[in-house]
């Protein structure tokens, strides 16, 4: 499927090269191009500098033939614009917007799009986390995978009087 | 009339001070406390230090009683969403929003935006006027920015020069509406033929647009 990604965070880059290690077809758009440097060298995709919510530059990016956008800048404003350009004016046929703020990416889901809402997704898996622990989070809390190294503890903390009392 | 304006700028500011002096009821939004405190302290306590975009700040503003809502920061996103926001949830009878980019225009039309205002797209339309240049000049829109009226200078070098309305293959959709000729509007009939310094003005939809260019002006 063709993807099209629109902003090169940690997020971004990240999703981008899953996609295309699968074998996907997928253009990255960032205005700053040091953001690329995230992708790592066996990314084959496509990078194009500029601002994806310019109608021009999501033409660039052959916005009329992607199966799917997603909007993943740091802005949420950017994001939801971005989405309603790439719905509206190109057509594609699902869009993605990133919008942190709950409120607002309910509002969005009325006017058909999809969210993804750090906000929603961080506090729940925590909350779940911390009532049914780490493995209840389906990979969402991860749990530590080596012991941590052992010194003396700090004296007069709380390790060093659990210590003490052994 | 209960205006809400959103975005302190130079602009929001004006506009604010002149819809006040008009004796409109009058609130801004302004994020920016800083900037928000000092045109508070010169026009009265009707500003709102927060975000504009946020419900809950336009909800502060009583947007919910407002007849209009104009979104003016510099952000064309930020306009967007603002106006979004205020008719989504406030059902605010009309919400006008600048636009920076003139191509935003269209879209923001399509997303149940009332009114847009470009002040580049106005200032682009009194250089096309000032100087001769050789592209369709855009009069206005119609139905929603589904169709435009557009205009062509017809010159020496035009393809279309010299020749009669009926031998144009005119692209679908598009129908010439008026020539004008000096000073005169000239009949339009198949027969009318094209001269150098014509002006036509001609109804078309933004995808035919560009052919339309070429046909009339050329490459």
């Amino acid at each position: 499927m063709r993807v099209i990604i629109i902003g090169c965070g940690r997020v971004g880059a990240q999703t981008a090269l899953l996609l295309d290690q699968r074998g996907d077809h997928v253009t990255v758009i960032d205005v700053n191009p040091r953001a690329f440097e995230r992708l790592p060298t066996g990314y084959s995709g496509i990078t194009i500098r500029g601002n994806g919510s310019d109608e021009d530059v999501l033409r660039g990016a052959e916005a009329e033939m992607a199966d799917i956008v997603m909007a993943l800048t740091e802005g949420d404003n950017r994001n939801v614009m971005a989405a309603q350009l790439a719905k509206h004016v190109f057509g594609v046929p699902r869009v993605i917007a990133k919008i942190n703020d709950p409120l607002r990416a309910k509002a969005y889901r009325t006017l058909g799009l999809e969210t993804i809402c750090r906000t929603n997704i961080l506090s729940s898996a925590l909350v779940t986390a911390a009532v049914d622990g780490a493995a209840a989070t389906n990979g969402m809390v991860e749990e530590p995978t080596a012991e941590p190294m052992r010194g003396a503890p700090p004296p007069g903390s709380r390790a060093a009087a659990a210590a003490e009392g052994s | 009339m209960y205006v809400v304006v959103i975005g302190g700028g130079n602009v929001g500011y004006y506009l604010t001070k002149e819809l006040l002096t008009a004796g409109h009821e009058v609130v801004m939004i302004e994020k920016d406390a800083s900037r928000a405190r000092q045109i508070a302290d010169e026009l009265g306590s009707i500003v709102v230090p927060n975000d504009g975009c946020e419900g809950r700040y336009q909800e502060q503003a009583g947007m919910s009683r407002a007849d209009v809502v104009a979104a003016v920061t510099g952000d064309d996103e930020d306009n967007l969403v603002a106006c979004q926001v205020a008719k989504m949830h406030f059902n605010v009878p009309r919400a006008i929003a600048r636009v920076n980019n003139p191509k935003n225009e269209q879209l923001f039309r399509r997303l149940a935006i009332d009114d847009t205002v470009s002040p580049t797209r106005t200032i682009l339309g009194v250089i096309e006027h000032e100087i001769p240049i050789h592209e369709l000049l855009h009069l206005t829109e119609l139905e929603g920015g589904e169709l435009e009226i557009v205009e062509a200078q017809i010159t020496a070098d035009s393809p279309a020069v010299g020749l009669e309305l009926r031998d144009l293959t005119l692209p679908e959709g598009t129908s010439v509406a008026v020539i004008l000729r000096g000073s005169r509007a000239i009949p339009v009939r198949p027969e009318t033929r094209l001269a150098d310094g014509d002006r036509m003005l001609a109804v078309t939809s933004a995808e035919r647009e560009p052919e339309l260019r070429r046909l009339l002006i050329g490459d």
